[in-house]
């Protein structure tokens, strides 16, 4: 570690793992829901896991993002981050805001806590994603407005990179367009287009910028590689990201009442789409295969190029395969999209992350470089058991999707919903046998932060 | 990449390639804004219809339901649901308010709300409102 304050990141990435086993739990419940319909029912109804599954995955990636930035930021300025007080307090906010909004989640129903947290006043609940109380979201804002303060003000003060650049932009967008969080018109249709402003300008749009910043960081410092060859990728990768992204919002707009030409606009310019992650594939085993130095922490480099191969797969191939409007006619709103949702997620953001706290854990544990050898095997198995987990995963849930297009919008006699479901359960069954999969994954992978040994160092 | 190829003439291409996408898609959501009361019908969103997104969002119907087609994939789309119970309120209505507060043994059920009469109307109105908005011909059948 360069820089003492860089050990901020340490809390954050943390409180990311423990979101994560939560957000597994919760899958994992919901997964059961699915094959045995009155699992937990009514003490917590699947709209209630779900809920806790998909927020608990957006403040964990938070989490995850910003630890990322509290540690990339000074290292890249050379200089100590402007105020390592702030960030541990807005940790402590955004852990209690996180945690309270959860337990709120559990302990009453729904409608009750948008009672109690004044829904009435500005309703902004209620919306898939952006499930949380409107006080939650304005926390979220404060955070996020301390927290660019607190990196801009480090950036201002030192190197300015194209690396920490980026970061920024990406961090400053994440905020800015969550702002569309609320508004929300008593016109469903007008709701529905710009709520796609923070979901899709999110995970298709400047997530990708904090994305790109993290891989490039950790490869510049595990292989060595150029700055100026890095960096000239960064911009490529990221200019194909947002110049085929930000149309590419168009591929949601094809059947909730907006007029026809987005679904031209939209196949076209989502179908592009891919590009960005092939070329982030490209570019991390490029960067690999010309390193100029043997780096000791195997894992993390392990973790870059599968958040490059899996997000191509998960977001590119998988985003593809129902992006163009003719197919999407049948497949929107079915187990398609989860299954792309899926290996998407799990490909370019959790990933990510994980590559991140790959390679920065360790030095902020106190090494110089890397965990012991036994510790980056252990990680490595956490690596394959939840890769493969979740390609099974994604797998099934296509399956049941075909499946369920067939019977119930394709076929001479299309059936009613539930007994669809009723008849693809096995692939649910099998789904629910890769999540159990998954969670022994994430369980091995907290696992190999206990693995003691010797440090396993450089040409070692 | 080649040298020729400067990291300056990279970042030429993010910002001006990213800039001019972002101008293009502001003006077509300003021009699709203006196309939208022609296919949502506006003009029919009367009290009971925002009661029923009030009451929609307060229940997080989103979190089982697709609502054209966006939303959780564990209960029925509910865009056509009024075409699809016969065109009748009523219908729906006595869907939601009949639902066991203990569930159906080994099945999924939706939760009893216990929903007032006026919420129930609003429901069922603004389920009606969704279902006449011009979707492009979506979903491709009465099923959802």
């Amino acid at each position: 570690m360069k820089f003492q304050s860089q050990a901020v990141a340490k809390p954050y990435f943390i409180a990311a793992i423990v979101l994560f086993i939560g957000q597994i739990i919760f899958g994992l419940v919901m997964g059961l829901q699915y094959v045995i319909g009155d699992f937990l029912f009514p003490a917590i109804p699947f709209n209630v896991a779900r809920m806790v599954h998909t927020n608990l995955l957006i403040i964990w990636l938070l989490f995850g993002f910003m630890g990322s930035a509290y540690y990339l930021i000074p290292e890249e300025s050379e200089t100590e981050l402007y105020s390592p007080k702030l960030a541990i307090a807005l940790f402590w906010i955004f852990l209690a805001a996180g945690v309270l909004t959860i337990i709120g989640y559990l302990a009453v129903p729904y409608a009750t806590l948008a009672h109690i947290t004044g829904n009435d006043l500005l309703p902004t609940m209620g919306r898939e994603f952006l499930e949380m109380p409107t006080i939650t979201k304005v926390g979220i804002v404060i955070v996020a407005l301390g927290f660019l303060f607190n990196i801009g003000m480090t950036v201002l003060k030192g190197r300015k990179t194209a690396i920490s650049m980026i970061m920024i932009m990406g961090q400053v967008g994440l905020a800015v367009f969550f702002l569309f969080s609320f508004y929300n018109p008593e016109n469903l249709i007008l709701d529905k287009i710009f709520w796609w402003w923070v979901v899709h300008l999110w995970v298709e749009g400047v997530w990708e910028l904090i994305m790109g910043s993290i891989l490039a960081f950790v490869l510049i410092k595990t292989t060595g590689v150029d700055r100026e060859i890095i960096e000239k990728w960064l911009y490529m990768i990221i200019a194909m990201a947002l110049i085929t992204g930000i149309l590419g919002t168009g591929h949601h707009y094809f059947w909730i009442g907006a007029p026809e030409y987005w679904q031209l606009i939209g196949s076209v310019f989502s179908a592009m789409e891919p590009i960005p992650f092939f070329m982030m594939t490209l570019f991390a085993f490029n960067m690999v295969n010309q390193r100029r130095r043997e780096h000791p922490n195997k894992a993390a480099v392990l973790w870059a190029l599968g958040t490059a191969v899996m997000a191509f797969l998960g977001a590119g191939v998988w985003g593809f395969l129902h992006t163009l409007a003719p197919v999407n006619y049948f497949t929107h709103g079915t187990q398609i999209t989860a299954a792309h949702g899926h290996m998407a997620f799990y490909g370019a953001y959790v990933m990510i992350v994980l590559t991140m706290i790959s390679y920065s854990m360790p030095m902020m544990r106190g090494r110089a470089a890397a965990n012991s050898k036994a510790s980056q095997t252990v990680e490595m198995w956490s690596f394959w058991l939840m890769t493969v987990a979740m390609v099974f995963i994604t797998l099934f849930l296509t399956g049941a999707g075909i499946l369920q297009i067939f019977l119930q919008r394709m076929g001479d006699s299309p059936q009613n919903f539930m007994v669809v479901q009723e008849r693809i359960q096995i692939f649910y069954w099998l789904r629910e046998a890769a999540g159990v999969m998954f969670f022994i994954g994430l369980m091995t992978y907290v696992a190999s932060f206990f693995v003691k040994g010797k440090e396993a160092t450089l040409k070692g | 990449m080649s040298e020729a190829f400067t990291k300056s003439m990279a970042r030429n291409i993010f910002f001006g390639g990213s800039l001019f996408f972002f101008l293009v898609f502001v003006g077509l959501t300003i021009h699709t804004t203006r196309e939208l009361p022609e296919r949502d019908h506006r003009e029919n969103i009367n009290e009971m219809v925002v009661l029923g997104k009030k009451v929609w969002e307060d229940n997080n119907c989103i979190g089982c339901h697709t609502l054209l087609g966006e939303g959780a994939y564990f209960a029925p789309e509910l865009g056509n649901v009024y075409t699809r119970f016969g065109n009748s309120k009523e219908a729906i209505k006595g869907f939601i308010m009949s639902r066991p507060v203990n569930g159906i043994p080994g099945r999924r059920s939706m939760p009893q709300f216990n929903l007032t009469e006026e919420e129930l109307e609003g429901i069922a109105e603004f389920l009606k409102w969704t279902s006449e908005v011009n979707t492009a011909n979506w979903p491709p059948n009465i099923q959802g």
